[in-house]
């Protein structure tokens, strides 16, 4: 059974900052939602609340970056690229400054609709210069990114898990490196995100009929370790990308773009939201609908291959993780 | 619980907490406090302010028919609730899109929507969503991401000044939105374009995520503040109704009128007071805190408890 960790951002950013002064902790109301409550009440004087204007937290931002201090800001994914976008840009980007976002409820994970969907974010992020993008894709990710974005010398945007978080990984995050889930020879199946997890619910059920499949999992998206993918993509049958995300722009699209520039003329099959808006509604819902799921990806595998992989539903729930993950914090937004 | 649109306004207001509350108990969680705070508001707005005319969506709601777009002829917004957008006839903009069970609540009340529309709140496929969007019932607009209802019913208002209609634009907001920057760019550009016929009310509870709003970024003297944008500002007990229509009448020529409705979080439910601060989004911890609650509120609105149990 797969291990299920309870809020795993708490602990990490508290052990995390504790040790660090210079790191301060910004908040924009949604403090509880990130699962910084308890740093907040613990440390007072590492915490800034700076209320629902993420217009000003992110200049802000900035010019504690210039005077040496390393501010982590708190919000839904959201509400740290939309409305404050020029900010982003103008106080952070370019200057290149030190400054963390970390970004709650990505793409599907959150019911709130739309307005709480990040699911272009990748790709708005992925345009700015400077910008390095990170993802979680299980708890132990979850635990150890932060080290792993304050070393880095520049912006850093990360999508972060919260809630309960299944552990699906025995090492650390490793700054721009592919984790390979298992190898085949027959399809690259490349995922990132909650879609790490969902696609590993396929992975029997194409052992069992004998297909071959190199899975990898994205968790540094920009930069993106190119040869790591050029290596595992070469003499596929096909490639399949599954991101919780628009196909326009994020791994789906980077992925395009390497297999072109390699000149590897291989077949790929971008799964995600296609180049449409989501709803509010629950994630397993969303995902199935939108073809973010195991089943969606089982069809993806079969189109390259050229045949029809009957594999029914029930194979694919059966191994699903949805089952203890009961307490989900869906609501509270 | 059948209603005409001939109640008493304090009775529809008594209607939106009892609704709202059933619909906590009964779901386990809900944005129980918004109706504390706004029910007054609304009631005042929906039976008395507002000039609506009948609903042009049917009144169990729809389930969700998707995204707008130009190859989407199915694509509707909830405003058909509000009824025909006609020269005459008043538009409501709901800025503050969590306080969406709280809006179905009052629409239900009002009559406006079916006795068992929350039974839909939530689910997946459905139009009645947690967080209101724009084909939710009462939204015309998207407005989840907070503080840009405001600036969307001013434009509406222009241009309906522009064309001459004689309906208001009525706004509804919450008192986090003054947070955001854009509502005070908003103000500025109603009292410079003297936008003078929106109607805007306030639901200043002085909550929001975080809690009280004194611990998180205070909004200080509010009413200084809005009204130094050289609008109408009139700051009143919310929980008054005739102080919203001595409001209301108080309009001033070439200004926008902006009513601070000060309430309490917890106004009708005393019990929740016990929760302070943590009062945006009531959920329950046990079944034994679920029980208490759920007696005591029941205790305060004259519920029978049995009425929750109904399925
Ligand atoms: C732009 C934006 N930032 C953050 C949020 C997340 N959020 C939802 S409600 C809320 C604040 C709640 O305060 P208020 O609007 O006063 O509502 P109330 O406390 O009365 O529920 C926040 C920060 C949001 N919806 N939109």
């Amino acid at each position: 059974m797969v291990e299920i960790v309870n809020r795993p951002y708490a602990k990490a950013f508290e052990t995390f900052a504790t040790a660090r002064p210079e790191v301060l902790c910004l908040s924009a109301d949604l403090t509880s939602s990130c699962e910084i409550d308890g740093f907040r009440d613990r440390h007072p004087d590492q915490f800034l609340s700076l209320g629902m204007a993420e217009q000003n937290m992110l200049s802000f931002a900035g010019g504690l970056a210039m005077q040496g201090f390393r501010p982590f800001l708190h919000t839904f994914s959201v509400f740290l690229y939309r409305r404050p976008y020029d900010q982003l840009i103008n106080s952070i980007a370019y200057s290149n400054r030190k400054v963390r976002l970390m970004g709650f409820l990505p793409g599907i994970t959150t019911p709130g609709g739309i307005t709480h969907q990040a699911i272009e974010d990748i790709s708005v992020m992925r345009a700015i210069p400077n910008m390095t993008i990170l993802e979680c894709g299980d708890a132990t990710e979850v635990e150890t990114v932060l080290e792993v974005a304050d070393s880095i010398d520049g912006p850093v945007y990360v999508r972060v898990l919260r809630g309960e978080v299944p552990r699906l990984f025995s090492t650390p995050f490793e700054f721009n490196k592919l984790r390979t889930l298992s190898e085949g020879d027959d399809v690259l199946v490349v995922t990132s995100g909650v879609c790490t997890e969902e696609a590993l619910r396929a992975a029997e059920p194409l052992k069992n009929r004998g297909i071959g499949i190199h899975h990898l999992h994205v968790s540094t998206l920009k930069p993106f370790d190119r040869d790591g993918l050029i290596r595992v993509a070469r003499g596929k049958k096909g490639v399949v990308t599954l991101e919780n995300h628009t196909i326009n722009g994020g791994l789906g699209s980077l992925v395009a773009e390497i297999l072109a520039e390699e000149g590897l003329g291989v077949k790929l099959r971008r799964l995600g939201l296609q180049d449409t808006f989501a709803h509010g509604a629950s994630k397993p819902y969303l995902m199935k609908k939108y073809g973010l799921d195991a089943s969606a990806l089982v069809a993806a595998i079969g189109d390259v291959l050229g045949k029809t992989l009957d594999i029914p539903d029930a194979e694919l729930e059966a191994v699903r993780l949805d089952t203890v993950h009961s307490a989900q914090k869906a609501e509270a937004l | 619980m059948t209603l005409s649109n001939q109640q008493k306004t304090e009775d529809v207001a008594a209607g939106i907490r009892k609704r709202v509350f059933l619909h906590t108990m009964r779901n386990n969680g809900g944005y129980l406090s918004q109706a504390c705070s706004a029910a007054e508001s609304l009631a005042f707005l929906y039976n008395e302010a507002l000039k609506l005319g009948e609903p042009t969506l049917p009144k169990v709601p729809l389930p969700f028919s998707g995204v707008p777009s130009a190859s989407n002829p199915d694509a509707f917004t909830g405003a058909g609730y509000h009824g025909p957008f006609a020269p005459e006839y008043d538009r409501f903009i709901i800025s503050p899109a969590h306080y969406a069970l709280v809006i179905y609540s009052a629409l239900i009340q009002m009559g406006r929507m079916d006795e068992h529309a929350l039974d839909h709140f939530n689910r997946d496929g459905g139009s009645v969503e947690m967080i209101g969007a724009e084909h939710s019932p009462g939204m015309e607009v998207t407005t989840g991401s907070l503080a840009q209802g405001l600036s969307m019913a001013s434009g509406i208002a222009w241009a309906r000044k522009r064309k001459d209609e004689q309906g208001l634009v009525w706004v509804y907001m919450s008192d986090g939105e003054f947070q955001e920057g854009q509502t005070w760019e908003c103000l500025a550009a109603m009292a410079y374009h003297g936008i003078d016929n929106i109607r805007v009310v306030v639901d200043v509870n002085r909550q929001q995520c975080d809690g009280a709003m004194s611990s998180v970024l205070d909004l200080g003297d509010l009413p200084a503040r809005v009204s130094s944008f050289g609008v109408t500002c009139r700051s009143i007990d919310g929980h008054d109704l005739d102080a919203f229509r001595k409001a209301a009448d108080s309009t001033e020529a070439g200004k926008p009128l902006i009513i601070l409705a000060n309430t309490s979080p917890y106004q009708g439910m005393e019990f929740l007071k016990k929760r302070f601060p943590r009062l945006h989004y009531v959920r329950f911890k046990s079944a034994e805190e679920r029980q208490e609650m759920q007696s005591a509120i029941a205790a305060e609105l004259r519920i029978d408890e049995a009425e929750i149990a109904r399925i």
